[in-house]
């Protein structure tokens, strides 16, 4: 509980679901959660940083805060994306969009 | 009568509290990546991050764990919610698995991790020689005003562009006859 590597340890595994998910799943909304869960791999990282290491124990707080703001953004413009996809070919499964194949 | 009270000591009590925050994300995270229906994924990312804002407890900041249930649980969570209901009918028969991906994934996320443990491993950490102890909500604000003031004022202007972007993207595929 109050070593550095148990916090990495956690950090890395949930990374690794998250790329499993990114892999495995085939539509986009399931994707996004998956990269939800690598985005929250990476603050953890930080804060266990910031909590063992670093010199100020502020600015990895603040990392983790603007790493929260990025995953607003992006879940904004992915859902936005979902949903203009889903419009045009009435399914979320990235396999079907395919329209740009040669 | 001495087990009970070694049962309430407070350092068993925290490492309890931590296990059971640990199984937390990690139930929760499994439920994100496995089921395929699509709202038991929402339930296990929202069960999963409430472990992380746990986490976030343990390293000794209660701030970024409010903001981790405000931000994700509160915002992000709802808004996947927001655009499932946008976009899928949940009573469609859901589409098969291919074993063989699936088990590929799986390679692919064991040999992350197996590379993510050695690098963790094979590091020597050193602590900074000087720490400074000072965690303070009133600290976070002054630096966020002062020496971080231009990455502060960055992540509005994205959040501010990423709103008008969401706004128009799905406007525009509104507009255009399919």
């Amino acid at each position: 509980m109050n070593s550095l590597y148990t916090y990495l340890f956690i950090a890395a595994l949930l990374f690794s679901l998250g790329i499993f998910g990114v892999f495995q799943r085939r539509s986009l909304i399931g994707m996004l959660i998956a990269i939800e869960l690598m985005l929250n791999a990476a603050s953890i990282n930080f804060m266990a940083f910031n909590r063992f290491l670093a010199p100020d124990p502020i600015v990895g707080q603040i990392y983790t805060l603007f790493i929260m703001g990025i995953a607003a953004a992006e879940a904004a413009i992915a859902l936005s994306i979902i949903v203009a996809v889903f419009r045009r070919l009435r399914s979320i499964n990235i396999e079907r969009a395919q329209e740009l194949r040669g | 009568m001495n087990s009970v009270q070694s049962l309430i000591q407070p350092h068993f009590l925290a490492q309890a509290g931590f296990a059971g925050v640990v199984t937390l994300t990690f139930a929760g995270a499994l439920i994100a990546v496995f089921p395929r229906n699509i709202l038991y994924n929402v339930l296990g990312l929202i069960v999963c991050l409430t472990g992380v804002a746990g986490i976030f407890l343990y390293l000794g900041s209660p701030f970024i764990a409010l903001m981790e249930l405000l931000i994700y649980v509160g915002a992000i969570c709802i808004s996947i919610i927001f655009a499932i209901m946008l976009s899928r009918p949940l009573h469609l028969s859901l589409p098969k698995r291919h074993m063989f991906k699936v088990g590929l994934a799986f390679g692919v996320g064991a040999v992350v991790f197996l590379m993510l443990s050695t690098i963790i491993y094979s590091t020597a950490w050193q602590p900074a020689s000087v720490r400074s102890s000072d965690w303070s909500v009133a600290t976070l604000g002054n630096y966020l005003l002062t020496r971080y003031d231009l990455v502060f004022e960055l992540i509005s202007l994205v959040l501010l562009v990423a709103i008008l972007g969401a706004i128009i993207i799905s406007g525009y595929a509104r507009r255009r006859p399919s």
